[in-house]
């Protein structure tokens, strides 16, 4: 399974220089090589994603069966019913809800202002914000995790949503000011100017002008932040250790653990995974694009 | 850092207080920027730059159970706990094992990810779609969902790759345990973190490669370039810059693998053989409650971050500033 991806894509290099021209059969052979090949990756990189969907409508039974059942034949929704119904769904459901919106307004918010001032403003100690913006994006959580769970212990916000906000919070906002900053900077100012010439206050320019250009901005911020935040696991593990204030990903290692020693039920397992996974490959999907470009289009532009 | 993160904002309000009053008007527009970044200046004090602070704090003290305990205060002790921590042979394994797992695993998702953008770009509409579809949904799993997934896959009774293998011949891997040896276990680790970057590296090179122009190709081919040339001399500067930050980005990323070594160490395999960096100071840490020893290997892999960050950083800067 593992080496399949790799093994194929080889002859990717030749196939992929090879100019479109019509002259050379040889060069055509070579064309529908690589469209096969460019099928058969797809097919086994998205196979993980199929197996996990397909085995959580497989009834356990038959998962345990020798030979794998490649196809949900006899499909049953038992399995999200019994992972719904086991221990602690609704309540890690409820964590996660809660820690993820705090964080989603906390974020936007703040790294909003934040954009506005290095977007719109030239003033002193601006270079020094945004180097120490970029940096702080880099920095690891299991370089701080340690301090921030003393910190935490300290001010008695275990396992409590406000604690954990704040630390995603701080870990979010570094990339979403850089992110947003773009956004501003797109939109002209010279427009808010002409509304102020038209006798616009700055502030009611700003909120009927610059604002409503703004909404794809902050929603592609939004559903970064919201996807950070509903998939962290690394400062979840050690800011709420308490069973009752489980994370869904916290959830779902438990869940698995639970029965790790007397044979996993993967039926249920996977169950819980598609769950979880589910409304953050809806949300990935609504902004990749912004994504991808944000990280490197420095470099693209460099 | 963190120093940098409140030099500039904090420095301007002294600064505005201890300056002749100059006219009205001129002195409000000036303080508008630094109100608006205090939100983001106190929580990111409050949730990293303290935690920063202790670390530093806490890696120069005596530790031990009598602090623990609160009957004695800590004791400053200097670099002792660097001393202790960083002669031990321990430390270096680990962040031997660390390199190597972040070198190979950056290496192969770039190599793979450049290979797939390449053939992206010499493929058909349609296979190219699937490609891209494929790769997206690789990349929105969530990290927990994928790692439970790949368990599932490399199960030893059940998984789909034992029984893949079984068919194939290899009649050795009936119930073949992945995860008890660390080899085999650091292939898994590899295959999963391979699996999960390939997308981001494939993605955005092909959009660098959307960049070279057909013609451009065309006229050099006409002129009677071959395949090679026109690859080394017209694509790859082209791509270069995005494939050099990409590998950058992924050896710093790769340096943090905690997560993925985490849940895979749950199905029972030898911690102390498996651990990364991050694994490291969560056993120090949380395990074995040495926060001196923790702080001092986490400024370290701070540091490390840092120093790795700063050609990335100044190319986003370059980007500002345009």
């Amino acid at each position: 399974m593992s080496a399949a991806p790799l093994a194929p894509a080889r002859p990717a290099v030749t196939s992929g220089t090879t100019p479109a021209g019509p002259r050379r059969p040889r060069v055509r052979a070579g064309r529908v090589a690589g469209n096969v090949v460019a099928v058969v990756v797809a097919l086994c990189w998205v196979f993980p994603v199929y197996w996990m969907i397909n085995s959580s409508f497989t009834p356990d039974a038959r998962l345990g069966a020798r030979t794998p059942s490649f196809f949900p034949t006899h499909g049953t929704t038992a399995n999200y019913r019994d992972a719904v119904d086991g221990s602690g769904f609704w309540s890690a459901l409820q964590m996660s809800l809660a820690i993820t919106l705090v964080t989603v307004v906390a974020v936007l918010a703040f790294a909003f202002l934040a954009a506005l001032a290095i977007s719109r403003f030239r003033f002193r100690g601006r270079r020094s914000f945004v180097v120490a913006v970029l940096f702080i994006q880099m920095l690891p959580a299991e370089g701080l995790f340690i301090a921030q769970y003393k910190m935490l212990s300290a001010a008695d916000l275990l396992n409590s949503v406000v604690g954990v906000s704040v630390l995603y919070t701080a870990a979010i906002v570094p990339f979403t000011v850089w992110m947003l900053r773009g956004f501003v900077a797109g939109i002209p100012a010279e427009l808010e100017e002409a509304a102020m010439v038209d006798g616009l206050s700055r502030t009611g320019a700003f909120l009927r002008i610059t604002f409503p250009l703004l909404a794809p901005g902050l929603v592609a911020s939004g559903v970064y932040a919201f996807l950070q935040a509903w998939n962290e696991f690394t400062v979840a593990l050690v800011a709420l250790p308490a069973e009752g204030s489980q994370t869904l990903p916290l959830w779902l290692r438990g869940f698995l653990n639970a029965s790790v020693n007397e044979g996993v039920n993967w039926a249920q397992v996977m169950a819980a995974s598609t769950l979880i996974a589910l409304p953050v490959m809806i949300f990935f999907l609504l902004v990749q694009n912004r994504m991808t470009g944000g990280l490197v289009s420095g470099a693209v532009k460099g | 850092m963190t120093t940098t993160a409140t030099g500039g904002p904090g420095a301007a309000p002294v600064e505005a207080a201890g300056a002749p009053p100059p006219p009205v008007r001129r002195r409000r527009r000036p303080r508008t920027p630094y109100l608006l970044l205090v939100p983001a200046v106190a929580v990111l004090l409050l949730g990293l730059g303290y935690p920063v602070y202790w670390q530093v704090v806490t890696s120069m003290q005596e530790f031990g159970l009598a602090q623990q305990f609160g009957t004695a205060p800590p004791e400053f002790v200097g670099l002792a706990n660097y001393v202790e921590i960083f002669t031990s042979d321990v430390v270096w394994v680990v962040v031997a094992r660390s390199v190597a797992f972040c070198l190979v695993n950056a290496f192969l998702a770039v190599g793979i990810g450049t290979l797939l953008a390449l053939l992206m770009k010499g493929v058909g509409t349609a296979p190219r779609l699937a490609l891209q579809v494929a790769l997206l949904l690789a990349w929105a799993m969530p990290m927990v969902a994928a790692v439970t997934v790949w368990k599932w896959l490399f199960d030893w009774r059940q998984g789909v790759v034992n029984w893949l293998l079984v068919q194939i011949g290899l009649g050795s891997f009936e119930n073949h345990n992945w995860l008890a040896q660390p080899l085999s276990f650091f292939f898994v680790a590899t295959v999963i973190v391979t699996w999960m970057s390939v997308p981001f590296v494939a993605l955005s090179v092909y959009a660098a490669l959307t960049q070279v122009s057909d013609e451009v190709l065309e006229a050099a081919a006409l002129d009677g370039a071959s395949g090679a040339k026109r690859f080394f001399y017209i694509i790859l500067p082209i791509v270069r810059p995005v494939v050099s930050i990409v590998l950058l980005l992924q050896i710093i990323w790769d340096l943090r693998v905690f997560a993925q070594i985490r849940l895979l160490q749950d199905a029972g395999a030898p911690v102390s053989e498996t651990n990364l960096l991050g694994n490291f100071i969560y056993e120090l840490g949380i395990g074995r409650q040495d926060f001196a020893g923790a702080a001092a290997v986490s400024l370290f892999v701070l540091a490390l971050t840092i120093v790795l960050s700063w050609p990335y950083v100044r190319t986003l800067l370059k980007e500002d500033e345009s």
